[in-house]
Parts: structure tokens; C-alpha cells; sequence
């Protein structure tokens, strides 16, 4: 068997070429096991101290499982569905029709509920003969906090299309990626207390650290933290602004760069 | 007297700069309210660049476009819904079928009758048999009849193509010709096109329009150029203005064939 090392070299290049012109591609190889190593590290940390804490309220995982993947999909919905404009070479037709940008911006919002509930209805269904433990038990709050996860999703969801917007295709790998950087300090599996202080900050200026809060306040019976709610809704609503007018100027831009026809890697 | 109607198309002094790259070049030029026009111009004569600021998807750095008499820079969704494009640069989605996309299509431009409209569209551009058929899993000439029905779904009063038959065989490309200028002379459209067929331009283009480095270097009736250039076609006008061979007022000099006998 031939293995010619100019032709291997020559692939290897093609690579390197779009790794060096491509700064979220090199971010993202880095990312992951730092991501992963914080987010297990502060579990494991959490849990060295208090082992019986899962014990004292059943599901207290599994529903932060589940309603953290109301984010992620609350993200996908967003970002998936303007990469698919992006992917299709779709995007240009669109600029030219009557669709205005915020009117695309809601038919995002609104696939992302969609593929929300398609998404997590069915894990959130099946943890019932599984695990015994239902997600619906949360009652009312659950739309709460439903809804302000999702809301924090579709930040992010927006964010990352501004971004593929401004940079191109090689940005994509953001609408994976972001919406893991909240994972570590958001609270999900542990308290905020358990961060070191200096972090502590950072996770109440994110809505989700309020909400998985607010979800394990109720689980381990001390009620409804109604603070809690109202920080994460304040919050999301300050942001949602901020991604939507920061979407709006990205549009923008690409109109005077002209991005909106040539997208690509 | 009577004073003529108002040019569909009105550009005046437009310029588009990317950074030090000067694609657009202070260009003036005004299409006629049901005419068609041709935008002529070597690769890189800043003809895409041109027709992106007709449509309003890039911004002018300098000038002005008036569309059917609204600014499109200020009030460009006031008339997007009467025009349309197609273009080699875009494309639908893939996964959708051509009925499906022609379906969101028509729904963003509001048209009425739509299923009779897709029936009627696919009747004329001969798409009967790809109504069902992935977007993604058509051929580049079925594509491009495609990219036609979704230009005319609203029956456009202005419509703007970049090169409308690139990737037709000779057959099909002579058919869309025909059903374009049947179109223009049944709904009063004016038509503007990009396109590197020569043939094409002499055919069925009341005005040309010849850009070489952003700039519009000679414009005119295709007959009138070729008489002005002393040339037997407009493919020979466009070499030479794109060679810099001579000015229309010099003699001509002999094309390759002409040399050769």
C-alpha cells in the first residue's frame, strides 16, 4: 500500500488553512474538555460533602437534567433553524422578500418552542415508568421556569446567529458550544454556593443559576422562591433585548459587507 | 404634451467600497418601466454588486436607488413585494420540495390563488414532473426553472435575475428567453439581467448596459452599439470594450475570423 506523505501533507494543509482562518474552530478544540472539566470538577467537589443530598429530594438530577435541555433546545431551535438559511444558501432570497429581520426573528422563536416541546416532552414523559419521578409534580413553576430557560436559550440562540451571521459558516459550531459555557456556573447539578466566590457573581448575572435555584428551593420543600423568578425574568428580558437589538445591528452590517449573499465557511 | 412615465429603475451616482476595493464606481444609469436591459461586464465588473444594491441587500457607500419610485435604501419594503430575483449566489432550501418551497415563497409575498398559481407556474416552466421532488435533488438546469418560478410566483412588476440561463442546455435557454419576453410584453415588466450570453442580450434586450472595473463604459440599444462598434455581433462589442481594443469611433479592427481569411 502507497502512502504518498506530500498528498497526506497536502490534506493535512487544507485543514490548517481553514483552522488558521477560522478563530471559533480553534476556540472550540480547546473548549469541550475545559467545559466538561469545570462542570464535573464542581460536581464532584459538591458531592464529596454532601453524598445524602440526592436522597433528600428524589429527581432533583433528573429534573435538572431535563430542564436544562429546555435550554439547549431552546438554543437549537434558534440557532438550527438560521443555520439551515445559512446551509441552503437560502438566506438571500430571503433578504429580498418581504420578510422583515424581527419578523424572522419571531418565526425562530416560535420553531424554537416547537422543538422544544418535541424535544423534551418525550425524555420528560419517559423519566416517569423509568425513574418514578415526574417532572409535572413541580406544578405550576414548571411553566416558570419553562419558560425562562427557554427565554436564556433563545439569547444564546440569537447570539450565536449574529456571530455565524458576521463570521460565516465557521462560527456554527457555536450553537453547540455556547450554551455550555453557562453549564459550569449556572447551577444546574449544585448550588451557587458551591462555586468559589469569585465565580459567585457571574452565576447570578445568568438567569438559569436563578431558576435551577428556584427549582431545587421548591424540590426540597422551602416553596416557591418568588426573588428568585423575578431575578431570572428580569434578566432574560434585559438580554433578550440587548441579542435582539445586537441581531438586528448584525443584519445590518451584513447588508453594508455584504454577507448576505456570499455565506459559506 | 404628455411627459414620459417614470423609469422603473433610477440609479444615480452609486458607489459601493469594500475597504480600498472600489467595486461600484459612481454609476448612473435609468431603465425604462417595461423594457428589459442587459448588464454587461467582464468577472468582477461589479455587476453582482450592482444588482445587490437594486435589490437593497447591500447598502450603498454613496447614491441613491429608486425602484418603481421608492428609495430602497429608506423605504425598500414598501416595494419588495412587487419585484423579485434569481441568482446563481442563492438558493432554496434543499430538504423542502419545489412545491413546498414555492409554498413558503408565495406565502412571504402574500400571493393570492396560490395553489392555482403553482399549478399555473408549473404548467409554463415545465415542473409538473418536480413539484414533489427534494429542492436539493434537482439538476442544475432544473434548478435554475426552479429559481424562475420563485422570481415570478408574484408576478413581479420589476424583476432582476443574474445570469437567468446559466446551466441550461441551448433548448431550454432559448425557451426561457421566450417566455421571459412573453412575460415583459403580457405584464408591462421591466426586466433587468445579468448575463455572459451574448446571444441572449441581442435577442431579447431593448438597452445594454456595459460595466468594466465599477464603472459603465457604454450603454445603449444592442443594435446601436454593434452599428457603433462597427462589429456583426455583440459578442464581438463586448471583447473589444473588455480588451480595451479601440474606442467605438476608431476603425474597426478584424476579429480573429475576419484576420484569419
Amino acid at each position: 500500500m502507497i502512502l504518498a506523505s506530500r498528498r497526506v501533507l497536502a490534506i493535512v494543509l487544507r485543514h490548517l488553512y481553514i483552522l488558521r482562518g477560522s478563530w471559533p474552530r480553534v476556540l472550540e478544540m480547546a473548549y469541550w474538555p475545559t467545559v466538561n472539566m469545570l462542570l464535573w470538577g464542581f460536581t464532584s467537589q459538591f458531592f464529596a460533602g454532601h453524598s445524602d443530598w440526592v436522597s433528600r429530594a428524589a429527581g432533583v438530577l433528573i429534573g435538572a437534567v431535563i430542564l436544562w435541555d429546555v435550554m439547549f433546545r431552546g438554543n437549537l431551535g434558534v440557532s438550527l433553524s438560521f443555520l439551515e438559511e445559512m446551509w441552503s444558501r437560502n438566506l438571500g432570497n430571503l433578504a429580498v422578500s418581504p420578510l422583515r429581520p424581527h419578523e424572522f426573528v419571531a418565526a425562530m422563536l416560535v420553531m424554537s418552542l416547537i422543538r422544544t416541546v418535541v424535544g423534551v416532552l418525550p425524555a420528560a414523559l419517559l423519566a416517569i415508568p423509568l425513574y418514578h419521578y415526574s417532572i409535572f409534580s413541580l406544578g405550576l413553576p414548571l411553566i416558570a421556569f419553562w419558560v425562562n430557560l427557554m427565554i436564556s436559550g433563545w439569547v444564546i440562540g440569537l447570539g450565536v446567529s449574529a456571530l455565524v451571521l458576521r463570521y460565516g459558516l465557521g462560527a456554527e459550531s457555536l450553537a453547540w458550544v455556547l450554551v455550555f459555557a453557562v453549564a459550569p456556573v449556572a447551577g444546574i447539578y449544585y448550588p451557587v454556593a458551591v462555586l468559589p466566590s469569585w465565580l459567585q457573581p457571574l452565576a447570578w448575572a445568568l438567569p438559569p443559576a436563578y431558576v435551577f435555584e428556584g427549582m431545587r428551593s421548591l424540590m426540597f420543600g422551602h416553596g416557591l422562591r418568588l426573588d428568585l423568578l423575578l431575578g431570572a425574568a428580569s434578566l432574560n428580558l434585559l438580554y433578550l433585548l440587548v441579542t435582539l437589538a445586537v441581531f438586528l445591528r448584525t443584519w445590518h452590517v451584513a447588508r453594508v459587507r455584504g454577507l448576505l449573499l456570499g455565506v459559506g465557511e | 404634451m404628455k411627459s414620459p412615465p417614470p423609469p422603473a429603475i433610477e440609479v444615480r451616482h452609486l458607489s459601493k467600497r469594500f475597504g480600498p476595493v472600489v467595486a461600484v464606481d459612481g454609476v448612473d444609469f435609468a431603465v425604462a418601466a417595461g423594457s428589459t436591459t442587459a448588464l454587461l461586464g467582464g468577472n468582477g465588473a461589479g455587476k453582482t454588486t450592482t444588482i445587490s444594491m437594486l435589490l437593497g441587500l447591500l447598502l450603498p457607500s454613496s447614491g441613491s436607488v429608486r425602484l418603481l419610485g421608492e428609495d430602497m435604501v429608506r423605504h425598500r419594503y414598501r416595494v419588495l413585494p412587487r419585484l423579485n430575483f434569481s441568482s446563481p449566489y442563492v438558493d432554496l432550501p434543499h430538504r423542502l420540495t419545489v412545491r413546498e418551497n414555492l409554498k413558503v415563497y408565495g406565502h412571504l409575498y402574500g400571493v393570492g390563488g396560490l395553489d392555482a398559481r403553482i399549478r399555473q407556474l408549473a404548467d409554463e416552466l415545465d415542473l409538473g414532473d418536480l413539484l414533489e421532488r427534494p429542492a436539493g435533488r434537482l439538476s442544475a438546469g432544473q434548478k435554475t426553472r426552479v429559481a424562475l418560478a420563485k422570481a415570478l410566483l408574484n408576478r413581479p412588476e420589476v424583476l432582476l435575475l443574474d445570469e437567468p440561463t446559466a446551466s441550461l442546455d441551448p433548448d431550454t435557454a432559448d425557451w426561457v428567453r421566450g417566455y421571459l419576453t412573453t412575460y415583459r410584453d403580457q405584464s408591462g415588466a421591466t426586466i433587468l439581467l445579468a448575463s455572459h450570453n451574448m446571444t441572449e442580450v441581442e435577442r431579447i434586450c431593448d438597452q445594454v448596459l456595459i460595466m468594466k472595473g465599477g464603472r459603465i463604459v457604454d450603454e445603449g440599444a444592442p443594435s446601436a452599439l454593434i452599428e457603433r462598434y462597427g462589429r456583426a455581433n455583440m459578442e464581438e462589442v463586448f471583447l473589444d470594450i473588455a480588451r480595451d481594443r479601440r474606442s467605438p469611433t476608431d476603425t474597426p479592427e478584424p476579429t480573429g475570423e475576419e484576420a484569419a481569411q
